[in-house]
């Protein structure tokens, strides 16, 4: 509906510029276009604007407006139980059928509901129209030969991107935000010194009040153990395997043999890690269980080096093609001081050129570090759920991120402290990688700078 | 003997070379057999090195044309030509730098005290520990003056102890001029020296290795008058005890500092003599343009 | 007189030579690790999941009596109700009279899939005619059995104990409806056809792919605008001041948050600030949104940045003001570049799990999502949940959903690179 009105005010935008330039395009102070973006954006953009925010406000206001005349005997009704209440009128309106203690209350609410639902709309669209009209009047009111419709249509798309990129600024104002939020109401209830340092974690709350434990336990300390013991595990993977690689694939393989592996090894970057989740947890830890049996050890079926293991491949795609870029960019008149000397080819690599470029690959490393840190499929289903306060790799531990997914998936009431714990750690998790990535990136800049 | 043929040889020369603008094929053609004879003494007593027929590809593209020339001992000798006419390459065929270019070809035979140095039984680290290098532009590694210099003896274990690498390294920088003024600061980095006191650093760190020869490629391009003057300076002592070959495109600096210039063009040796006989008394067309100023 | 330095370093060169070889084997035997698991993962991946595309059928004899069914047979809601299952075990008590007790029977029933009823009613809705007939149906296998034929048990030992989960009989009958030539395997339809189910033979991929493929919708449809206006203002018209330096920062920065403390964002602020309904693809679609915008912005900056400058002078230089140089010439040229950055985005997006689980979108959803806001969930969410399922079935179906996920991310990619090749140009 809307769209076809933007079409017809930008054909009437059109001809209106035609009509008033005495049909000589050449008088006219912008394109024809533009004086039909115009009218189209007068048409449409307010109506559009207003038509998002009525769809947003309308069912609050339509509750607020219900629940204003409840029977006295419900007045005291806690936030839940009325949110408990609509859900269920929704539902009764949707034809599902709905078991409740007062039937006639729901369908009372429910007619009631469909009424003003019904009234909103129509108000919406008789609002939603008469703007488009205005704005269309306006525009017939406004384009004239002489009208800079050019500036006032630029303006509006310059606007339009500027609001896109604020998006993204947006988007981490969010996350803080709502991660800090509900941080700071688990807080309430549990100390964040205890959060950060105390020694034990088992976040289920009890059923009954007097249950041993009831309150449960939120010392996150042995989840940043398991991770750092997972992400340790990954980096002696990752690291020497990748550094390995790139070194021999920027100096030693040939023009041929590198343009074949180097996509092979970004492979390994693009796999899904649900795929990695799913390998590692029906075959490595499997292999690697059997391994230690074998060996005699005793391993856990989810032993943190196979989670270790299997992360630490899939980082090393995020090693290597950092450290190939740093080491790329060390000049070449570097390598040939070295060979001038008749130093080896080894030799130069490992006395000049990781040198050189060990800032850089610092900084790609402890970017490989935060990926690790934030990696959720391949521990949530390959390493354990105790949190064992452990250094063994060989035993079961637990993650930061394992513990937001179990505490966030499945039934939840947002004011646990249950709940609330997942988002503290979110907020850990999102500090730490954060502070990480600031670092890595400042390092591998000053270091792109050194060289230019 | 040489000159005999020199005289006999001096007509095709001219023709060969004042064919105009013929097509690059001809042009071709015409030099990779040999169209351009060498002029002047490309022999000397007691060879260092000795070069023959050597050609150079990189890929399809040929970059040196069949040259000979032979370098004495204690030596001083300026490559010159115009930008682009393969003084450099050939600069790097003798030590072998080449090697690295992968798509780059050496063919003929280049001989360091009668061993040819692209036989199978030479060893390149060795021969690049005898024939060290001084780059165009001032590359010290990322690391401390000391260790700059250390760096040679250090990877071919020329030092048993600590107070011989410190004597070795001292004595280098001294021998490029250089100790006095870095004395008190060697374990700063090298990379935050001036421009001229970081080629002399380079210097150091080459003749650190007690190379037998000594190939330089335009070490001053990139420095200033001053820093210049002081590099020439040092290669006026260090000839004394090691054979230098020093590519230049300043003719000045070939003239101060050169007892024998080579005069290459397009890939090809042109002519090759006494300094002072090319730049007064140039005998090939070609030499005399560049000398002459009329292209270059 | 000193020694020579060639004589000097003599002695060392033999060791110095050895390093360098070792050296190069490490860097060898580097890249061969990491390709060696690759190759071992594919192959342990096809090898689990390739038996997943067949499914196991049994050929019975169904007499269909028409006491059995409603009188008026031109009436498909009356032949709905009718008792399909016990058709079914009729027949099957035909084929194997010696099942006589309970537990027999029991075990006789647990042959075919308690899905198969449900074909067969569709069946006979479709064509009534065959009322009063007796007919051969090809009915689906339950799992075990399923399991059993595809990888028969080794030797006399009957496999290992405990993992055999078919009673002797049961084995008997097979192997006697096998001699009879109504075993066989068929291509499994179902597989690409059904939603999830908690039967591995019944279950399919084909609502977690259509979920997955109204949440991509969303993503593309909000964040190839948005992420290309963002990284247009950014390189064309951003003034160079705080502002625009804090926004690259945190695009930057961004691009390397993990992807959980995204699904955090969406629960906290979509689903339980703005009220999306929970587990959603339109929930999904603005996560994920959130999560490629910084991967979009990135490349598209470079894109734009690649457009040399000369283009740009052309333009102002005939007049048109900067707005109409950007949107007419810069753009353009830039567009293939932003739509390979696009498509790799949405590759990555494609393959993501970890925020979906945050907002919910691991419910078991047997039906085929209809609309942007049911309850969905994605193909990734649904490899997930199948490769926790303790179903034999239901391991190689994960293989099979993970082939099936490879394969869209093959083409993606091969698009990027077709498009890159087919566009690209050296300025």
């Amino acid at each position: 509906m809307i769209c076809l009105l933007a079409g017809a005010a930008f054909v009437f935008g059109r001809h209106r510029a035609y009509a008033t330039s005495g049909k000589s395009i050449s008088t006219l102070h912008s394109l024809p276009g533009h004086y039909g973006l115009y009218a189209l954006i007068l048409t449409t953009l307010p109506a559009v604007a207003l038509l998002m925010f009525w769809s947003m406000l309308a069912p609050r206001v339509i509750e607020v407006l219900l629940l204003a005349d409840l029977p006295a005997a419900m007045q005291g009704w806690s936030q839940e139980q009325l949110g408990l209440l609509l859900n269920d009128v929704r539902n009764s309106l949707k034809g599902y059928s709905v078991a409740s203690d007062n039937p006639e209350l729901i369908t009372q609410f429910g007619e009631r509901y469909q009424d003003m639902e019904q009234a909103s709309n129509w108000l919406l669209w008789i609002t939603v129209l008469s703007l488009c009209a205005g704005g269309l009047a306006w525009a017939w009111y406004k384009i004239r030969a002489d009208h800079p419709a050019r500036h006032r249509v630029e303006a509006v798309a310059v606007t339009g991107l500027i609001a896109c990129s604020l998006i993204a600024l947006l988007t981490t104002i969010g996350i803080v935000l709502s991660v800090l939020f509900e941080s700071l109401r688990f807080f309430q209830h549990v100390p964040v010194t205890e959060f950060l340092f105390g020694l034990d974690w088992s976040p289920q709350t009890a059923i009954r009040e007097d249950q041993v434990g009831s309150s449960g336990a939120f010392g996150a300390v042995p989840l940043f153990a398991g991770t750092l013991l997972i992400s340790a595990i990954a980096m002696l993977v990752a690291v020497p395997v990748g550094l390995m690689s790139s070194i021999y694939l920027a100096e030693y393989a040939s023009q041929r043999i590198r343009t074949i592996l180097k996509p092979l090894l970004e492979i390994l970057a693009g796999i899904p890690t649900v795929v990695y989740g799913f390998f590692a947890a029906l075959t490595v830890a499997p292999l690697v269980r059997d391994a230690g049996n074998w060996l005699g050890l005793e391993v856990a079926s989810e032993s943190a080096l196979a989670a270790g293991l299997v992360m630490g491949i899939m980082i090393i795609p995020f090693v290597s093609s950092i450290s190939d870029d740093v080491i790329s960019a060390v000049p070449r008149a570097m390598r040939e001081g070295s060979y001038g000397l008749g130093a080896t080819q080894s030799e130069t690599i490992r006395r000049v050129i990781i040198p050189a470029a060990l800032p850089g690959i610092v900084g790609g490393i402890l970017l490989a570090v935060s990926r690790a840190i934030g990696e959720t499929m391949i521990v949530v289903m390959a390493a354990g759920l105790a949190a064992n306060l452990t250094a063994n790799p060989l035993e079961a531990v637990t993650t930061v991120t394992v513990q937001i997914v179990t505490l966030l998936v499945g039934d939840q009431e947002f004011d646990s402290p249950k709940t609330l714990a997942a988002f503290a750690l979110g907020l850990t998790l999102f500090i730490v990688t954060l502070i990480l990535n600031i670092i890595a990136l400042q390092i591998v800049r000053r270091y792109r700078e050194q060289y230019d | 003997m040489r000159a005999a043929e020199d005289t006999t040889m001096e007509t095709t020369n001219d023709q060969a070379a004042g064919i105009p603008g013929g097509t690059q094929k001809e042009d071709e053609k015409l030099t990779s057999e040999a169209a351009i004879e060498t002029v002047g003494d490309i022999t000397v007593e007691n060879p260092r090195i000795q070069c023959h027929n050597v050609d150079v590809f990189y890929g399809d593209k040929q970059a040196i044309k069949n040259v000979s020339i032979e370098i004495g001992r204690n030596e001083v000798i300026a490559m010159i030509g115009p930008s682009g006419c393969g003084k450099s390459t050939f600069l790097r065929c003798l030590n072998r730098m080449n090697d690295i270019i992968e798509s780059c070809v050496v063919k003929g035979d280049i001989q360091l005290d009668g061993n040819n140095i692209y036989s199978k039984s030479t060893d390149v680290v060795t021969l690049r520990a005898q024939v060290g290098m001084v780059f165009q532009r001032p590359n010290p590694f990322p690391k401390s003056i000391y260790e700059n210099v250390a760096y040679g003896p250090r990877i071919h274990g020329l030092v048993d102890s600590k107070i011989d690498l410190d004597e070795a390294v001292e004595n280098s920088l001294r021998r490029a001029g250089l100790w006095d003024e870095v004395k008190d600061r060697l374990q700063q980095p090298g990379t935050g020296l001036s421009g001229g006191q970081q080629q002399r650093l380079c210097i150091a760190r080459t003749i650190a290795v007690r190379p037998e020869v000594i190939l330089m490629d335009e070490p001053c391009s990139a420095l200033d008058p001053i820093a210049t003057a002081k590099i020439e300076e040092l290669m006026d002592e260090l000839s004394q005890n090691y054979t230098i070959v020093i590519v230049t495109h300043s003719m000045q600096q070939a003239a101060r500092v050169s007892k024998r210039t080579a005069y290459f063009h397009l890939g090809e040796l042109v002519e090759v003599g006494d300094t002072r006989r090319i730049f007064t008394n140039p005998q090939h067309r070609l030499t005399e343009g560049y000398i002459t100023g009329r292209f270059g | 007189m000193e020694q020579r330095t060639v004589d000097l370093m003599q002695k060392r060169l033999k060791r110095r030579y050895a390093a360098e070889r070792r050296f190069k084997w490490y860097g060898r035997i580097s890249i061969l690790i990491a390709l060696a698991f690759l190759l071992l993962m594919f192959i342990n991946i096809v090898g689990k999941g390739y038996s997943a595309f067949q499914q196991t059928h049994i050929r019975l004899a169904m007499t269909l009596d028409a006491e059995d069914f409603p009188s008026d047979i031109s009436d498909a809601e009356a032949l709905f109700a009718a008792d399909y299952s016990g058709l079914i075990k009729k027949a099957l008590r035909n084929r194997f009279p010696e099942a006589t007790n309970r537990r027999d029977k029991r075990a006789l029933y647990q042959l075919i899939s308690p899905g198969a009823s449900y074909k067969l009613r569709d069946e006979i809705i479709a064509n009534p005619a065959l009322i009063g007939q007796t007919v051969e149906v090809w009915l689906t296998a339950d799992d075990d059995v399923d399991m059993y034929v595809k990888h028969p048990p080794k030797g006399d030992a009957g496999g290992e104990p405990g993992t055999q989960r078919l009673s002797e009989k049961q084995r008997t009958w097979l192997e006697q409806l096998r001699s009879e030539d109504r075993l066989a395997k068929h291509f499994n339809t179902t597989f690409f056809k059904a939603g999830d189910s908690r039967e591995p033979e019944l279950a399919g991929i084909w609502g977690a792919l259509v979920g997955s493929f109204f949440t991509l919708l969303v993503t593309l449809c909000l964040s190839f605008p948005i992420g290309v206006g963002a990284a247009i203002y950014l390189e064309e018209f951003a003034p160079k001041n705080k502002w625009t330096d804090l926004i690259e920062v945190n695009v930057n920065n961004l691009a390397a948050v993990p992807s959980i403390v995204f699904g955090l964002l969406g629960l906290a602020v979509f689903i339980n600030f703005f009220g999306v309904p929970r587990s959603a693809p339109i929930a999904g679609g603005f996560v994920l949104t959130l999560m490629t915008l910084p991967v979009i912005i990135i490349s598209s900056r470079a894109v734009l940045k690649a457009v040399p400058p000369s283009i740009r002078e052309a333009a102002l230089g005939v007049g048109a003001s900067k707005v109409q140089m950007v949107f007419s010439h810069v753009v353009p040229l830039a567009l293939p570049g932003m739509l390979t950055g696009t498509i790799i985005g949405m590759g990555r997006a494609l393959g993501e799990t970890a925020p979906l689980l945050m907002i919910g979108m691991m419910a078991f959803v047997v039906d085929i999502p209809g609309s942007l806001f049911d309850s969905s969930t994605a193909l990734p969410v649904q490899i997930y949940l199948w490769a926790d399922s303790p179903e034999r079935g239901f391991e190689e179906r994960t293989s099979a959903a993970i082939m099936v996920l490879l394969a869209f991310l093959v083409v993606m990619n091969a698009a990027a690179v077709y498009l890159r090749k087919r566009f690209e140009r050296k300025w």
